[in-house]
């Protein structure tokens, strides 16, 4: 199939329709909203369904419904409307079905406002919801990259039987960019045995997650995490660009890390030895690639659009072996190249000890830096 | 070719951003990589609308930039916030049917075209953002005319096709203006 | 001597062979029991899901012989939605408290009705929280004593009691609203019917339909069982009126 110039949004929308979702649930919420239009469109259309529920707390009970029948079902949504989900989230968790959650993440706390940012880390990766679980957090970086996620997503969900969250940024869901659209994949006609569908001539299946008996719950627990332990070992994906002979290791994810792309790029013509690490996989992280890379490294450079979230667990990984750094953008400021690109050129010249904390030497750069840009 | 940063920017129904796709759907037929991004929410309400184009021969990075190769603009705001963000020796086409002020930057290569009287000449008032890409292309020919027109011709909606003569008549004379005054 | 038996009440097939965890004398047992009767007389139970709601009947699905999800505080109605829209040839239903259903649930029962979801909702109105230990429901009665309205429901301070069916019954989704009792046999058996008459209309594509089911709480309310059935017939029917609030006209003349 050839390329086509896809917007974003609608592309990921093509690409679930593709990877057989036959049910979709949403509210509107810009920027993540041209999704659930294009659903509401193309569903119907192949006799699949689509609701626009009331709220993003029913959108996602509607998802948690759906998927107990064994069926692929998502929702998309963007920040605020993720805080209303996450209790359904978490009962998708604890009752071990899979779903497919998208969001689009934008400025914040609170209202916010409607611009690109990353500032969801620690809500999707560390969790959100109440509980002991653990969801896959996949972080694409273009267009082609979301679409091949999706389905990926759906088939980590079926496979562990997870919550699978797709965390890109207003950026991606509005960009165009050529890219592929896979061909459509069939729909399995066979019932997963743990699904709902009416016990006929077989045993009631129950799908809860209440466990009153603590010991239950206990066992529960260890199933999850042992599942997650898998899914550390299996299902790390993880991105490098001219890492091999880098001396300075920049980190970052989705657009910020797409961004960094281009500025390591710069560097590397101004003959600086950097390389960057785009993790895909945000949850599992790719740790052991990062333990490997700090071996390698003399400075690690961690670029995110918020305050530092996957900064800490870089930090937990590296261990001191070299000073890490962080430069950052909040609010839905997307960095720009240029930025970053000086960022890799002060982190080169640096050998100092570095901070215990790096956000303590960046908040007085950021803030120079804010006010020589208004 | 390098990467080649475009940015193209007016108030919002001046069709700024259908030129930014055209030029990318001429990039992606003719085996470039590209990319393109608008601006979005309530900023596009009433107020200014532009898009970023990034065309390049290797996979593209980031998808903005700060200091563009190009600018379109066309209107006065985009002016005057552009002038001074185009990137050393790039270019500036300013639609001077909106302003009487000169581009006083020297180190970037700028072009007043009045796209407003151009266009009703024609005989379509929206097509400023064509002629303004005919112009650009005369100046930075990231591609030859004729496949930006191809482009076009393949990828316009079905219910403007019939506007497609007067649509090619504009980027034709975007780029005359363009040849005839440098 | 030739014995002969007669069976004249044994467990319905849609039941499984467990005891309920209901205190003595809660009503929440009996209808149970209704819908089950209902699902096995209208040969359902191989193709019903059931959701079970936050609240007292939480296990629900422990005592149904039949498929079951479990449904996070008041979302019972959006879960069902989302299994319905899925599975639409299955018989789909929410069994829900007034705390879950009225309160923290409003929203997506109001449009689950709205949407006229072809479900059937079993509500059952008991006027107060059960599960956690007897609060303030918005069913509770001006001037009835909970744990959280020591005093007696003050209505200025904490609003009056909301009526669900007459609520549900102007949504133009709805298809089946009705408000029934179970103080007395008589009442219990008008409660079956009405349940068996919301089934059919599911059946029958019809619509989202509800049958309110005024029941007692004996421990919340501090009453053996006998004064709390008396409390529903004599305190609650007067603030919450049976009736029929919409009943779609193919179900009219329905003999069932
Ligand atoms: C989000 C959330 N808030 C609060 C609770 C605690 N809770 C459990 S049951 C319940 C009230 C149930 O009352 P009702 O629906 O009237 O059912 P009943 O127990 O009377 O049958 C509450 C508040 C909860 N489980 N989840
Ligand atoms: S607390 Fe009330 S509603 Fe709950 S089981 Fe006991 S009597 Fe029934």
């Amino acid at each position: 199939m050839a390329k086509e110039l896809l917007k974003g949004n609608h592309a990921f929308a093509e690409a679930a329709v593709r990877a057989g979702v036959e049910a979709f649930y949403g509210y509107p919420i810009t920027p993540s909203t041209e999704f659930l239009e294009y659903m509401s469109a193309r569903l119907p259309a192949l006799g699949r369904v689509f609701v626009q529920a009331e709220s993003e707390v029913a959108a996602i009970n509607m998802v948690y419904g759906a998927a107990c029948t064994g069926k692929r079902v998502m929702t998309a949504s963007s920040s605020p409307g993720l805080s209303l989900m996450m209790e359904g989230i978490s009962y998708i968790a604890g009752t071990e079905v899979p779903a497919v959650v998208v969001n689009v993440m934008r400025g914040g706390p609170g209202l916010g406002n409607i611009a690109p940012s990353q500032g969801d880390y620690y809500q999707m990766i560390k969790g959100g919801g109440h509980g002991d679980y653990f969801p896959i957090v996949l972080a694409p970086a273009s267009v082609q990259e979301a679409i091949d996620y999706i389905g990926l997503a759906f088939d980590l969900a079926d496979k562990y039987r997870a919550i699978v969250h797709i965390v890109v940024d207003g950026n991606m869901g509005q960009m165009m960019e050529p890219a592929e659209l896979p061909p459509m994949r069939e729909i399995p006609e066979k019932v997963p045995d743990w699904a709902v569908s009416g016990a006929k001539g077989r045993e009631p299946n129950i799908l809860t997650s209440i466990y009153i008996d603590p010991v239950d719950e206990e066992v529960t627990n260890l199933r999850l995490l042992k599942r997650w332990k898998e899914i550390e070992k299996n299902e790390v994906i993880f991105k490098e660009y001219a890492v091999e002979d880098a001396e300075y290791l920049v980190i970052g994810f989705g657009t910020a890390g797409r961004v960094a792309s281009s500025a390591v790029r710069e560097a590397r013509e101004a003959g600086i030895k950097a390389g960057l690490l785009r993790p895909i996989t945000l949850a599992p992280f790719p740790s052991q690639r990062l333990e490997e890379l700090a071996d390698q490294v003399k400075r690690i450079l961690v670029v995110e659009m918020n305050s530092g979230m996957m900064l800490d667990d870089v930090i937990r990984i590296v261990k001191g072996k070299v000073p890490v750094e962080f430069y950052g953008r909040m609010g839905g400021v997307t960095p720009l190249p240029d930025e970053i690109y000086a960022e890799i050129r002060r982190v080169s010249e640096n050998t100092g000890p570095g901070a215990e904390d790096p956000r303590d030497e960046w908040i007085p750069r950021l803030e120079k830096f804010i006010s020589g840009e208004k | 070719m390098d990467e080649t940063s475009i940015i193209i920017s007016g108030f919002g129904g001046q069709g700024t951003l259908f030129a930014g796709q055209v030029l990318a759907y001429a990039s992606m037929d003719n085996g470039l990589e590209v990319t393109w991004i608008p601006s979005y929410g309530p900023e596009m309400r009433g107020g200014t609308a532009h898009c970023t184009v990034i065309v390049s021969e290797e996979a593209i990075g980031s998808p903005l930039v700060r200091n563009p190769d190009v600018v379109l603009a066309l209107n006065l705001p985009s002016v005057d916030k552009y002038e001074t963000l185009v990137k050393e020796g790039g270019v500036l086409v300013a639609n001077s049917s909106l302003f009487d002020r000169e581009i006083t930057r020297q180190s970037i290569k700028s072009l007043l075209i009045p796209v407003n009287k151009i266009a009703e000449e024609i005989g379509l008032a929206r097509l400023g953002n064509m002629i303004m890409v005919g112009a650009m292309l005369a100046l930075k020919p990231i591609l030859p005319l004729e496949k930006v027109k191809e482009a076009l011709g393949n990828h316009i909606p079905e219910r403007h096709k019939k506007t497609l003569p007067m649509n090619f008549e504009a980027m034709d004379k975007g780029y005359r203006f363009a040849k005839d005054h440098l | 001597m030739v014995a002969t038996a007669e069976v004249i009440y044994q467990r319905p097939e849609s039941f499984t062979e467990v005891h309920t965890h209901y205190c003595p004398g809660c009503t929440h047992g009996v209808a149970h029991r209704l819908v089950a009767e209902v699902i096995d007389e209208m040969g359902l139970r191989e193709k019903t899901i059931g959701v079970a709601p936050v609240g007292c009947s939480v296990f629900a699905y422990r005592y149904f012989k039949m498929d079951f999800v479990e449904a996070a505080h008041g979302r019972a109605p959006a879960m069902a939605t989302g299994i319905k829209r899925v599975l639409p040839d299955r018989t789909v239903f929410t069994y829900q408290g007034d705390g879950d259903l009225a309160s923290i649930g409003i929203a997506e029962i109001m449009h689950a009705a709205g949407r006229g979801e072809n479900i059937t909702v079993i509500f059952i109105n008991n006027a107060i929280y059960g599960m956690t230990g007897g609060q303030m429901a918005p069913t509770t009665l001006e001037g009835m004593k909970t744990t959280s309205s020591p005093l007696g429901r003050d209505v200025k301070l904490a609003g009056y009691p909301i009526r669900m069916a007459e609520l549900l019954s102007n949504m133009d989704g709805s298809a089946y609203i009705v408000r029934r009792s179970m103080h007395n046999a008589a009442n219990v058996r008008k409660s079956k019917k009405a349940i068996r008459l919301a089934f059919e209309a599911q059946e029958r594509g019809l619509g989202f339909s509800l049958v309110e089911l005024l029941s007692s709480c004996p421990t919340n309310w501090k009453l053996t069982p006998q004064e709390a059935l008396d409390f529903v017939g004599e305190k609650m029917v007067p603030v919450f009126p049976l009736g029929d609030y919409k009943v779609h006209p193919t179900l009219e003349n329905l003999k069932v």
